[in-house]
């Protein structure tokens, strides 16, 4: 059983302490997964690092008890507390990519790790290694025990991370956002495993994660974390359901549910002294020709890129990116595209906006047809009226430019407006619009938060004028409430402009909320379209109808 | 992989016709050959000849192919200062500069991938910030000064060691070496470790900066929360990491050792071809200096070809391609 | 004050590193010594009648038999040593400092249009790369010096001479900038804001030098301070092997070569006077470029 008690954790800077943990208290018993939640900067991972004893140098244990069973884990010493690694405590990591050592066989990682721990001869520690790959789901595991880590897909990777975690038997496991990189069939796997580990072997795992559909899933008891501190703590049913913390109510309510879409979040909307500075830009924007609204057709659109080349001969096959392709995206609807990570979603992007060239197909913006990729001139229209609103905040805005700078370079670009300070007005007008302190205008990205930089990354896209907005993940990089405030600026934006928009998401929740038609991509081709409500009640496909039944979901009960 | 290799050799292929073309070029454009091989006495007449007979009339594209099969077959053409082959001029320089070259490098990776496996794995010790002020003194310092206060130092001052000339050679077929003699092996030490202390600087902040790298990877610090030996992780698990890129890097640095090998040569008047080369430079005899210029290519491409083979020796991702 | 060093991460750094406060002050006193020289110095060595034979070998002014007038002693023409290498240092900065200038031009500007180009126009400037490392710096300038030697008529080679030597330093460096701004564009080639501004259709010399370029500028800081360095260095070794600079007119690099001459004799000043120099301004240039790495490369300190 492990115990934390008044846990604190501190990292010296040269402005002194910086206190990452304070005071957390847990326990976790055998054979239980105890999730633990927060946002980012929650200290979650903190807490996983101080319990194994690996902190990020030169952080440290200011404070507080860590006991494993009888153990009294700060007073062991550095060999001590290696050796309690691997034998008692182990962790799984979140990129089951990047956590194997490529360069040694799976055999090799396994039977060494297996022999530090216990004195098995080689041959009967390949002999447990066999055994452990066969219990964690990976056939003729005799024979693929011999691969390398890249033989590997990304689901099978994640279970040899696994294996390799239990192959000493250890009584606590450190799970540190185990399924966040990998696809929902895959998770849901992931996640059963875990839950059949716990069960039958009653290792205790410590499940850190932002996302609370998996706690509610899979997790028997939840600690609710905020800036370094527990704010609740119990039974999940318990937490979950009935929050009585107020931090955990708001998180409860920005988490989008699966079966039901509701109008608006219940987060603290943007304060109004700072949305009726925007009426300039609100006037701005519906001035003109801007109530037209425009659709967009594709029809069997198919990309293909060029293969990997391994042969002199053999020319290679091309990878389909986006086969086939036809979508109708009616005038002033939001279109929501839905699908795993390689199913062409951004392709089908980077397509409409020209930045890749499709071999086949029709595109009509609007009824006019839309030029391909390196056809399409650089004052083509539609480079205007099609904006973009990027997934990563931290990217998609100049990090060596001013706000202003960003912001007035479509006005200038465009030609729309030609005074210089006339821009600037708009620029700061439109940052109110988007619930921002026009003074961000003198600032640069790094002075603001991710929520903050994606309502800069919308106003720069609205200041274009668009007419057809694409939202590619505009909210995965995004913590859950900032997230619901995000989704409802867009809501409010698109019902007042009347804007066309792709939302692309791989989260079914999030676009439910959003979209008015919903589409299914998997592997380049459409699997299925139709209006949102009818396509997440009765789903036609068989494709998503597996995507509905693993998306993790809590009960609706424990949402209002 | 057999797909991997082969595209690296018709780039080394690409990069040697490049090389024989810059060769081409000097002997064809610098300064004009006839005049450079006959004397003043020799007639207009003798000398249109002879341009004729050399088939410097002949189409541009032509005179390259057959410039390119001449070196194919051995025919590397005449000095323009001592009218001998040039083949032989080079070929009789070779062991002299390839001994030092090797040497150099044997010392710098001996020092250079502990000193730089240590820093990395204890980067707040004092010996490891001493080594890393020294190394960043030992690469502003330039090879010939190196090589003066050596030779000021073991040769004047202590009188241990030769400070020129090759010492005691052995002839071992057409190989003439100074690796079997002590003598030989006195006059080595001091260009050698010059040439060497360059290329051992550059190594160990190399191997420091990737260890470090490796150190901070997600397999390493999973390799630890299993509690995997602090030996094995280290050397087994980060150090063999390491290696794949730090190959690379050794490869690009023997073209280094050639090149400051010009320097150690001239500061310790060691008969390799450097010390050849300086003086083609000095006397303009294009010939020379355009061999020059293709052997050290061909050596150059000859190296990255084996760590490319030892790429695919190391790193199974390239061997082997199967994804099930 | 001290709150506006604390904001600037580097700044805080630099205050706190000893080591990069003294390569600064050492190299700007250099820097500021060469560029006034032709005022502080006493004689101008490139002028036969500023000196005397009569003042030839002094010891520096705390060694016997000294003239206090110079301070480092003289070489056998009679020139003050403190002279000689406050000119021979202007040499070498003016040319270290344009050969880098023209290599910074030249592979920035090849660098960022092959990371942005990709495709074949960056297989071509990769494979010229690739032939010149293959040849790396000393033999670049030795073979372009070679190759002036040849085409130049002897008349004009010596008035060339550094325009020849800075040209050969400039086309061995370059491929160092090339290289890394190549690959730095690559990165930024797939950040969001990029594909933004191509999206709105920019042209592409207004994405390279406004957006992207401001992005990359770190580690080509670092490259230009590790190549200046390299730039001083090349110049020496050049001028040591007789190949750069006559006698005439001597950078660092030709002092040290005639230093040489008197390494078995007691005037051991006119040897390592300079090379003391030489050492303590490409020490200090070094320092202040792996200072400025840490910045920008926080993971490797």
């Amino acid at each position: 059983m492990l115990t934390i008690k008044g846990l604190s954790v501190k990292f010296p800077t040269r402005f002194g302490d910086f206190t990452a943990i304070e005071d957390v208290d847990m326990t976790i018993n055998p054979g239980e997964i105890h999730g633990l939640v927060g946002e980012s900067g929650a200290g979650k991972s903190t807490v996983g690092a101080a319990v194994i004893g690996l902190l990020q140098t030169p952080g440290y244990v200011a404070n507080g008890a860590l006991t494993l069973g009888d153990t009294d884990l700060r007073t062991l010493s550095p060999s001590e507390a290696h050796k309690v690694r691997g034998d008692r405590i182990s962790m799984i990591f979140q990129d089951p990519q990047t956590s194997l050592n490529p360069l040694m066989t799976i055999e090799r990682q396994l039977i060494e790790t297996i022999q530090t721990h216990s004195d098995a001869s080689e041959s009967e520690a390949r002999k447990r290694a066999v055994d452990l790959l066969e219990e964690i789901g990976i056939k003729n595991a005799a024979e693929r025990i011999k691969a390398y880590p890249h033989q590997f897909s990304g689901g099978m990777r994640q279970r040899v991370v696994i294996a390799l975690a239990i192959s000493t038997d250890p009584e606590l496991i450190i799970a540190d956002e185990p399924t966040t990189a990998l696809d929902v069939a895959v998770q849901s796997q992931v996640l059963d495993l875990i839950q059949r580990l716990a069960k039958e072997r009653q290792i205790a795992f410590m499940l850190i994660t932002h996302d609370i559909g998996v706690i509610a899933q899979v997790a028997d008891c939840v600690t609710v974390m905020r800036k370094g501190r527990v704010m609740e703590t119990g039974v999940t049913a318990q937490v979950l359901g009935k929050p009585q913390h107020r931090y955990t109510q708001q998180l409860m309510d920005s988490v989008p549910p699966l079966d039901r879409k509701i109008d608006r979040f219940r987060v603290p909307d943007a304060d109004d002294t700072i949305a009726n500075n925007g009426d300039m830009a609100e006037d701005w924007l519906l001035e003109g020709a801007q109530h037209v609204r425009t659709g967009l057709s594709l029809r069997n659109l198919t990309v293909k890129f060029a293969g990997q080349r391994t042969s002199i001969f053999r020319k290679p096959p091309p990878y389909v990116a986006l086969d086939d392709v036809t979508l109708n995206i009616e005038p002033g609807s939001i279109m929501g595209l839905v699908g795993e990570s390689g199913s062409g979603k951004s392709t089908l992007a980077k397509a409409i906006t020209g930045l890749v060239t499709p071999s086949d197909g029709i595109m009509e913006l609007g009824g006019s047809v839309l030029p391909f990729g390196k056809s399409r001139d650089r004052d083509h229209p539609s480079r205007q009226l099609i904006q973009m609103v990027f997934q990563d905040p931290y990217s998609s805005l100049n990090s060596r430019h001013k706000i202003g700078d960003i912001l007035t370079e479509p006005l200038w670009f465009y030609g729309f407006v030609k005074d210089a300070q006339e821009r600037e007005k708009l620029a700061a007008a439109m940052l109110s619009l988007v619930g921002m302190q026009p003074d961000a205008i003198s600032k640069y990205p790094h002075q603001f938060s991710g929520g903050q930089r994606q309502r800069i990354a919308v106003a720069r896209a609205l200041l274009a004028r668009p007419r057809f907005l694409i939202c590619d993940e505009p909210t995965s990089a995004l913590d859950v409430s900032i997230q619901a405030e995000i989704l409802n600026l867009l809501k409010d934006l698109q019902a007042k402009f009347g804007l066309t928009i792709l939302f692309i998401s791989h989260n079914l929740a999030v676009v439910r909320q959003m979209a008015d038609n919903t589409a299914v991509l998997r592997n380049g081709k459409i699997e299925e379209v139709g209006e949102t409500n009818a396509l997440y009640t009765a789903p036609q496909a068989e494709y998503t109808k597996s995507l509905m039944d693993l998306t993790p979901m809590m009960p609706t009960t424990w949402q209002t | 992989m057999v797909y991997f290799i082969l595209k690296r050799m018709v780039q080394s292929v690409f990069v040697m016709l490049a090389v024989a073309f810059l060769a081409f070029s000097l002997f064809r454009f610098v300064g004009d050959p006839i005049t450079q091989m006959t004397g003043v006495e020799t007639s207009v007449e003798d000398q249109e000849r002879l341009r004729e007979e050399l088939g410097l009339n002949d189409p541009f594209v032509y005179q390259f192919m057959r410039f390119t099969g001449d070196m194919l077959k051995g025919d590397f053409g005449f000095s323009y200062r001592t009218r001998q082959p040039v083949a032989e001029m080079i070929a009789s320089r070779i062991p002299a500069t390839l001994e030092l070259g090797v040497v150099a490098l044997i010392i710098s990776l001996l020092v250079g991938v502990p000193a730089g496996v240590y820093t990395a794995l204890k980067p707040r010790g004092v010996l490891t910030q001493t080594i890393l002020m020294t190394t960043l003194v030992g690469v502003s310092i330039p090879t010939f000064v190196i090589g003066i206060m050596l030779i000021f130092i073991f040769g004047v001052q202590l009188g241990w060691l030769p400070t020129f000339g090759r010492g005691g050679t052995v002839q071992i077929g057409g190989w003439e070496s100074s690796l079997f003699t002590i003598d030989g092996w006195r006059a080595l030490l001091l260009p050698a470790i010059t040439l060497g202390v360059y290329q051992l600087t550059l190594t160990m902040r190399l191997v420091r900066a990737e260890m470090m790298e490796v150190m901070r990877s997600d397999y390493i610090r999973f390799a630890m929360a299993r509690g995997v030996p602090t030996a094995s992780l280290h050397y087994r698990h980060a150090l063999a990491n390491t290696m794949v890129p730090v190959i690379t890097i050794i490869g690009l640095q023997f073209g280094g050792v050639i090149a400051f090998s010009i320097v150690t040569e001239s500061v310790f008047q060691w008969p390799g071809m450097g010390l050849l080369f300086l003086e083609s430079i000095r006397f303009v005899d294009i010939p020379v200096m355009g061999v020059y210029l293709v052997v050290i290519a061909f050596f150059f491409v000859l190296v990255n070809l084996v760590v490319d083979l030892l790429y695919v020796a190391i790193d199974p991702r390239l061997r082997i391609r199967d994804v099930s | 004050m001290i709150a506006f060093v604390k904001k600037y991460e580097g700044l805080w750094l630099f205050v706190h590193s000893s080591a990069a406060i003294i390569a600064a002050l050492v190299a700007a006193l250099i820097f500021l010594g060469a560029v006034f020289a032709p005022w502080i110095a006493l004689v101008n060595p490139y002028d036969l009648s500023s000196f005397s034979l009569f003042d030839g070998l002094l010891p520096p002014m705390w060694e016997d038999g000294a003239n206090p007038k110079f301070i480092l002693g003289t070489d056998d023409q009679g020139r003050d040593m403190v002279s000689s290498i406050l000119y021979g240092a202007r040499l070498s900065l003016v040319i270290g400092l344009s050969a880098l200038t023209i290599a910074a031009v030249l592979g920035v500007g090849l660098g960022l249009a092959a990371g942005y180009y990709g495709g074949r126009f960056d297989a071509i400037v990769m494979r010229i790369a690739d032939v010149q490392l293959a040849l790396p710096a000393i033999l670049t300038a030795l073979l372009i010096d070679g190759i002036a030697r040849g085409i130049l008529p002897s008349a004009i080679q010596q008035d060339l001479r550094v325009a020849v030597l800075t040209l050969a330093i400039a086309l061995s460096l370059w491929v160092n900038f090339a290289r890394t701004a190549r690959a730095s564009t690559f990165v930024q080639m797939n950040k969001e804001y990029v594909q933004a501004a191509i999206m709105m259709g920019q042209r592409p010399i207004r994405v390279m030098f406004i957006h992207i370029l401001p992005n990359i500028l770190g580690p080509l800081l670092v490259i230009m301070t590790v190549d200046l360095a390299s730039a001083i260095l090349l110049e020496a070794t050049l001028s040591f092997l007789g190949i750069g600079l006559p006698a005439d007119s001597p950078s660092l690099g030709t002092l040290i070569r005639i230093g040489m001459q008197f390494l078995l004799s007691g005037e051991w000043w006119i040897l390592w006077i300079p090379t003391l120099f030489l050492v303590a301004l490409v020490v200090s240039i070094n320092i202040l470029g792996d200072f400025l790495r840490d910045i920008f490369n926080p993971r490797l300190r």
